[in-house]
């Protein structure tokens, strides 16, 4: 068959040559090819001091946004759950009582709100089939931590908090979303 | 009484520079395979990470010291022992350098000069299989087991062809004495050539090298502890200071052969224009040309681990046996008619 390549080798159990049976020669020159690797520059980056920059496009810990009231807005559609291919969000719709507009934009609300952060995988389809632009992946890493437990984010975690807004427009200007 | 309180010092001297190159050696181990790896390498601990070994070994001090419940005991606890005794015992017979003058007392730069000296040395390396061999063995682990076996076959594989090359120079000096061989390529150049074994005997300075590259289960022949294979071989089953003696071992066995590569075939303590130095600058000047040599090799050793890939243990057995041996052999029967030739035996 025609490769599509010009890299194939054809490999078999073929008798070394007297000049690969030496080994010296390709030693040599194995040598000679780490030793220029010596005046290399190095591509490492001293991580605590210097933090590598992340893509626009980078899906970190996600976001559950409030509008520019205040309040949020999920409504629990429950969409993003469906879309979900780890099955990690999970639930609980809730009717919002009087009084509490200032908290909620709409009628209904979350009133449970899980993402499993083990389950998740980061692809970002919760934040695509949102129609309220209430979730969104940020560029904020999950961290580690020694229990499971503590991997299943609730609302606690997930709901941005009023004071500390999540800056998302770098995603948003990524132009996916631009038209809704 | 002042002789043996001189030699004392000097053992001292040495036993404490051995531990630290060895120590050192393995910093530059990983900051070598750093660079040839596009990397940085250990740079946390102190300036450019030089205080890491320190860390290392504090880091085997604290670990827990456990020995498995099916393995010999005493035997588990000999075997590094053994391998860190052998790497040490070896260094006392290479002469570093010439006398160093204190007033009256002339203190001569070697440890012992045995007039076997370099019979010492390999005795003292075949020994050092023991260490492998034992440990491996009383841990009572299958991977150890391979791992002690297959050192003590890759040993008696090498250690012949290594020995040939030993003799082709013993042949050329007629001392077996360490300090003869140096002398012996007294300066760099003398009558029209070069006094350096290795530009003598450049064939068997390669397969000396090469034995010693297996004699030290260094890669490309680390077979005994092949990480991928063996999860580390003979010293799988060990951890704390135990694993740090065998470590260390193998870093001043690296050291030491280094050493020995450098006077046998390198003229030791030698270096071009020595003749217009004298005293103690003379043997200053000889200890740091000494341990430059050995540095380099250090340095050869490292980049060859880090160039080259593992052989296969057949292939490992081929090169010794089949091609290392008989070349060996024709080099000593080459040199010895060369060296009758020139005694007239033939006229």
């Amino acid at each position: 068959m025609q490769s599509l390549t010009d890299r194939k080798k054809v490999v078999g159990n073929k008798e070394m040559t007297f000049k690969e049976k030496l080994y010296l020669p390709a030693i040599f020159k194995g040598m000679g090819i780490t030793f220029s690797h010596l005046f290399r520059k190095h591509n490492t980056l001293r991580y605590p001091e210097v933090k590598r920059e992340f893509a626009p496009v980078y899906r970190g810990q996600h976001v559950l946004k409030r509008d520019e009231q205040g309040r949020e807005n999920c409504t629990a559609c429950g969409l993003c759950a469906v879309a979900c291919p780890a099955e990690a969000i999970t639930m609980v719709a809730g009717e919002r009582k009087k009084g509490e507009e200032g908290l909620y934009r709409e009628e209904k609300y979350a009133e449970m709100y899980e993402i499993n952060m083990l389950r998740c995988i980061f692809c970002g389809l919760c934040e695509e089939a949102c129609p309220k632009e209430a979730i969104f992946l940020t560029d904020r890493l999950v961290p580690s931590t020694f229990e499971r437990d503590e991997f299943i984010y609730g609302k606690d975690l997930l709901v941005e908090d009023v004071n500390l807004r999540i800056d998302i427009t770098k995603r948003q200007l990524t132009g996916k979303r631009t038209e809704k | 009484m002042s002789e043996l309180i001189e030699k004392f010092i000097v053992i001292v001297v040495l036993f404490t520079v051995s531990l630290g190159v060895a120590a050192y050696a393995t910093y530059f181990e990983r900051k070598v395979a750093a660079w040839f790896q596009d990397r940085i390498g250990p740079d946390r601990a102190g300036p450019f990470g030089i205080l890491q070994p320190l860390a290392d070994g504090g880091k085997l001090f604290f670990k827990e010291d456990f020995i498995p419940e099916k393995a010999e005991k005493w035997l588990f606890i000999l075997g590094p022992g053994i391998a860190m005794f052998v790497a040490l015992m070896t260094g006392c017979v290479i002469p570093w350098s010439t006398a160093l003058e204190f007033g009256e007392n002339i203190v001569e730069m070697q440890v012992a000069d045995v007039n076997i000296g370099i019979l010492f040395i390999m005795g003292f390396l075949s020994i050092g299989v023991y260490g492998i061999m034992i440990g491996g063995w009383a841990s009572n682990n299958k991977f150890a087991l391979f791992g002690a076996i297959r050192a003590s076959s890759q040993m008696i594989s090498y250690e012949l062809a290594m020995g040939i090359c030993v003799i082709t120079i013993v042949m050329m000096t007629g001392s077996l004495s360490l300090k003869d061989i140096v002398n012996h390529q007294h300066g760099f150049w003398a009558d029209g050539y070069f006094t350096w074994n290795v530009f003598k005997q450049p064939l068997a300075f390669i397969i000396f090298f090469i034995c010693a590259l297996a004699e030290t289960n260094r890669a490309p022949f680390d077979l005994p502890e092949c990480e991928s294979e063996l999860i580390g071989g003979y010293h799988t089953e060990y951890g704390s200071m135990k694993m740090g003696f065998y470590l260390f071992a193998e870093y001043t066995s690296l050291f030491i052969s280094s050493a020995v590569i450098a006077v046998l075939f390198f003229g030791g303590f030698n270096f071009p224009g020595m003749d217009n130095f004298e005293g103690n600058t003379l043997a200053l000047l000889g200890i740091a040309a000494m341990f430059a040599k050995t540095f380099v090799f250090i340095f050869i050793f490292m980049w060859i681990r880090w160039t080259i890939p593992r052989f296969r243990f057949d292939q490992l057995m081929h090169l010794g046996w089949k091609k290392l041996i008989p070349i060996s052999l024709i080099n000593m029967l080459v040199t010895g008619l060369v060296i009758a030739y020139n005694e007239g035996w033939f006229n």
